[in-house]
């Protein structure tokens, strides 16, 4: 049983981390350079309006930093690998539960995962470019986290529970980080042009969604023939 | 007799199965979470600059 999720895990992971980083590569990654020359462009410029704005965003000069071309596509690929594995072993472990009866249905899973890691966080915390002033990291991490928690239990309980007063329940639970809200910046800036913003706002959703899509399928079907294998033996 | 014994071993298999499928889903997901948690969100500045671009498209918090 845990070779079967290791192994799920690990090829699900490995395929739609493929398959994020070539989406990546060739349209988030572009509109994160962009939107890097202007951060990076003469101090001069830009610290008048943004410097109080910005405080919080600072690199350390020391720490390690991949340089651009192949070491940072690299390293990128392998963060996506850790990201893309991690949420893998979430599903292969949900399937021991309830496990996919078609390959299919590992389409809904994906768009669970959708919902839950990506659409309900961005609806308080859209995706931004660099250079885009925000409350501070900790508070909105934890806002990331429960988001996404309360929408994983939210959804659990409307399409599993059997009794109408849960999924009304899980329906408030989903509701909850929205109506306390996420936490904002007191200054609204961004160094990048607001096009190049709503233009990396539809590549992030649609890359992601494609990734959960594909996280789902590869794992309901990898998921499945495992146990067609243990079957046979 | 026979038939009552095979009973008693499915339901045991049943019953041990479920708790044992109870502990893979929840060490799974917590070690996903460890896993998405350290390449998402730690806070090493090193980690942070080699998964950047992960957590931009991915839109977790940054910065």
């Amino acid at each position: 049983m845990i070779k079967r999720i290791a192994q799920t895990a690990g090829f699900t992971g490995l395929l739609a981390a493929l398959l994020l980083t070539l989406l990546q590569s060739f349209w988030v990654a572009p509109l994160i350079l962009q939107a890097e020359t202007y951060e990076k462009a003469p101090a001069a410029e830009v610290h008048e309006h943004a410097e109080g704005a910005m405080a919080g965003h600072t690199h350390d000069a020391e720490a390690w930093e991949p340089e651009d071309g192949w070491q940072r596509v690299l390293s990128t690929t392998g963060g996506n690998l850790v990201v893309a594995v991690g949420f893998a072993l979430m599903l292969a472990g949900l399937y021991t539960l309830r496990a996919p009866t078609r390959t299919s249905q590992g389409l809904l899973w994906g768009l669970a995962g959708y919902a839950t890691f990506v659409l309900a966080p961005t609806l308080g915390l859209p995706p931004e470019l660099p250079g885009t002033a925000a409350a501070d990291l900790a508070q909105r991490q934890i806002w990331w986290i429960s988001t996404a928690a309360s929408t994983a239990v939210g959804i659990a309980l409307i399409v599993f529970a059997r009794h109408w007063l849960l999924k009304v329940l899980g329906a408030a639970i989903l509701a909850v980080p929205h109506i306390i809200g996420a936490p904002q910046p007191e200054v609204h800036s961004m160094l990048a042009p607001e096009a190049l913003e709503a233009q990396f706002k539809i590549a992030s959703q649609l890359t992601n969604a494609a990734f959960w899509l594909a996280m789902g399928l590869i794992s309901a079907w990898l998921f499945r023939r495992k146990s067609d294998d243990q079957y046979q033996a | 007799m026979s038939i009552i014994s095979s009973t008693r071993h499915t339901t045991a298999t049943t019953t041990s199965t479920l708790s044992q499928r109870l502990v893979a889903a929840i060490g799974a997901s917590i070690l996903g979470a460890c896993l998405v948690y350290f390449a998402g969100f730690s806070h090493i500045d090193a980690v942070h600059n080699a998964a950047h671009d992960t957590r931009h498209s991915s839109a977790f918090p940054c910065h």
